[in-house]
């Protein structure tokens, strides 16, 4: 009864039964696209595995865990990456920022700290992160400053970036790879220590459900407050209970990866456990950097709806001389966007080289071009003032769930770098027929 | 329209040069409170440049801008704004991809606790502003690209109206309009005259100049022809001054 409007949607006759769930439940075309690709994806390399090489191996705990894990590097950058385009910039220096951000970790951490700290200090890890993080936004500031005062174009700024800041990273260290990295540091890149285990998983679970649905309550509030059209009832129902199903599987799936045999035994032996005739089972549990990156998409999805800040991006992007008369500061708002792209690209890096427990002249490479083709496939438009960070973040998934499954079907390098590269193409065209066709 | 007070505005002895051309040469224009002043001439005339550089978009080379008396500095849009200086552009400044609601509030947001952005709340005075300068407007949730060109202006316009413009300055507001939406602009004009908002009027039509202004100043080559009352010429008078640069008697 309370949700009779003078424009409620879903009473139009018109529509069939799909348009008409899709109107009510007000979920974007696009979004569901993007997900009915990633699903696609899944099933056809798994498939393919099953019936080519007799072995499915990518619908398993074990690979969607590494999935999540090796998505978050790039799903990080990628939210900064939204901006950047929205803004009709491009920044083509991440993954050589990224090198250099974290080799100067690799030398804080590793050849200068200790000496004046002593190995293993909880100190260390701590400077090195927040080394790492000033080093990048101030590198991203410096190309903002460049762009916005100084009026060199992005691509030619960032192009420069990308040969400055390789070829810096190699002279820091003369080339050398920086290893190991300090233990603490190296959990914020996953691995059985780096995860936040069954418990963990399960409180993590329940708040996030929790806040899904309590959101969901309190904007109807705010909606019925105002008198605005609201969603009729049962499409609240059906997508909050298809949000926290979602949540749900997440966290049913880490939490059927279980620990390797070696590190249970070693883990046993240290806690004087004695393991039980079927071995012990402990579970993974949700990943670090796969956290650290859903709390940047959560954080940058609340600045992009809820800020002035957001809302001036997209004024840029979709005007920038409305923008710069509506007495929005243009150039500013470039320094920290670009600023706020280096500070993602520090942690990035945090979580790259805590990954590979070492710093090396290549770590990095090419990242660019995936940052770039994650924002674009999830919907960022290259004209500008159009974007999403959760379409980024699916961007992500699509690229690394592409590269993982043609590793794990066997497909060489050569295929692999092809493939990808089509993809890109073929998504940016399915963007502009959609855009197309919604006008 | 009382002309012996202090003029709203007044741009004294104006000029500004582009690579050497003189887009305006010494020009001097007043406004007064409840006063409508059509600027009029060709393309390229003038007018356009002078009127950025008291909605802050250009800074003239010389010459000083006095709003109420007091010597103003306008160095940019946010400047202008501080004077209650609002622009209605012939560009339509309108962010296209944002809908009506965040384009009327773009730079001035209403933020909540937190310093969140109160869409509602924006989205609830949206609704009632429209509701009084354009009824029919129903586009409250879509960008503005989905917009006819008339409630498109009427965005722009709530705009300036919604921050209390003293100052309104309207840039060939019906260019892009049909006859009924031009017929609902010129109203609006009437009536925000009659709150004794004063407004600069660049307009083409010399039929609109005629029924909307009540002094015209006219522009050629940057330099200004002369100034009349429009009830005292006819509008042949003006189209001499626009065409031959020819002052008739009345002007001054």
């Amino acid at each position: 009864m309370t949700q009779t409007s003078p424009t409620q949607s879903s009473a139009d006759p018109t529509l069939g039964p799909v348009a008409r769930f899709l109107k009510a439940t007000e979920i974007d075309t696009r979004l569901l696209g993007m997900v009915g690709a990633l699903v696609a994806i899944w099933i056809g390399f798994h498939l393919y595995g099953a019936i080519v090489n007799g072995n499915g191996a990518f619908l398993t705990p074990r690979n969607l865990w590494n999935l999540s894990v090796q998505t978050a590097s790039v799903g990080i950058m990628a939210c900064g990456m939204v901006l950047i385009i929205i803004t009709r910039h491009i920044d083509l220096s991440v993954g050589s920022v990224l090198g250099f951000t974290a080799m100067v970790m690799g030398i804080v951490q590793v050849w200068i700290l200790p000496d004046y700290l002593g190995l293993g200090n909880p100190l260390i890890w701590v400077i090195a992160c927040l080394v790492g993080l000033l080093v990048g936004t101030a590198i991203g500031a410096f190309h903002g400053w460049l762009v916005a005062y100084r009026g060199i174009p992005a691509f030619i700024v960032t192009l420069g970036g990308l040969l400055v800041w390789r070829g810096a990273a190699f002279l820091l260290a003369r080339g050398e790879t920086i290893s190991p990295v300090d233990a603490t540091f190296a959990l914020l890149g996953g691995g059985p220590f780096g995860a936040v285990g069954a418990v963990g998983s399960w409180i993590l679970c329940v708040i996030a459900c929790a806040s899904i649905l309590w959101m969901m309550v309190s904007g109807r509030k705010a909606r019925k407050a105002h008198g605005f059209p609201l969603r009729p009832l049962w499409a609240e129902y059906t997508l909050a209970g298809l949000s926290c199903g979602l949540v749900l599987a997440a966290t049913l799936v880490v939490d059927a990866y279980p620990w390797p045999k070696g590190i249970v035994s070693q883990y046993a032996a240290a806690n004087n456990i004695t393991v039980p005739e079927g071995g012990l089972f402990i579970s993974h549990g949700f990943a670090i950097p796969l956290l650290i990156m859903v709390a940047v998409a959560i954080a940058m999805t609340v600045m992009m709806g809820r800020t002035r800040f957001g809302r001036y991006v997209y004024a840029i992007g979709g005007n920038p001389d409305a923008a710069e008369l509506s007495g929005i500061n243009t150039r500013l708002m470039t320094v920290k966007i670009f600023a706020l792209m280096g500070f993602l690209t520090g942690l990035s890096a945090i979580v790259a080289s805590a990954r590979q427990t070492s710093a090396t002249i290549s770590l990095g490479q090419l990242d660019e071009l995936y940052v770039i083709a994650a924002a674009v496939i999830g919907g960022t438009s290259l004209a500008g003032g159009v974007g999403t960070i959760y379409g980024a973040i699916l961007g992500a998934f699509v690229m690394q769930s592409l590269k993982t499954g043609m590793v794990l079907i066997g497909f060489d390098a050569a295929i692999q770098n092809i493939v990808v590269g089509i993809v890109l193409v073929l998504a940016v065209y399915v963007d502009i027929l959609y855009r197309k066709r919604a006008k | 329209m009382n002309k012996n007070g202090t003029p709203l505005v007044e741009m004294r002895d104006i000029s500004i040069s582009f690579g050497g051309i003189k887009a305006v040469d010494h020009v001097t224009v007043d406004l007064y409170p409840g006063e409508v002043v059509g600027l009029l001439g060709h393309n390229g005339a003038g007018k356009s440049t002078l009127i950025k550089c008291l909605s802050g978009a250009y800074r003239p080379d010389s010459g000083d801008i006095f709003i109420n008396g007091q010597k103003a500095v306008i160095e940019n849009p946010r400047d202008a704004r501080s004077f209650n200086i609002e622009t209605i552009y012939q560009t339509l400044a309108l962010a296209d991809n944002l809908d009506a609601a965040s384009n009327l509030f773009l730079g001035r947001e209403l933020v909540g606790a937190g310093g969140f952005l109160n869409d509602a709340e924006m989205e609830a005075e949206t609704r009632k502003i429209m509701g009084r300068l354009n009824p029919n407007f129903r586009k409250f949730n879509v960008p503005v690209s989905a917009l006819s060109g008339g409630q498109r202006q009427s965005v722009a316009i709530a705009r300036a109206v919604y921050f209390n413009a003293k100052i309104l300055i309207m840039d060939e507001p019906t260019a892009a309009l049909g006859p009924h939406e031009t017929q609902m602009v010129a109203e609006l004009i009437q009536e925000l005259k009659k709150q004794g908002l004063g407004i600069f009027l660049i307009e083409h039509d010399i039929h609109a100049v005629m029924e909307l202004c009540d002094r015209a100043v006219v522009m050629k080559n940057g330099q200004r022809v002369g100034t009349v009352n429009v009830n005292e010429v006819t509008d042949d008078d003006i189209l001499g001054m626009i065409i031959l640069g020819k002052k008739p008697p009345q002007a001054y």
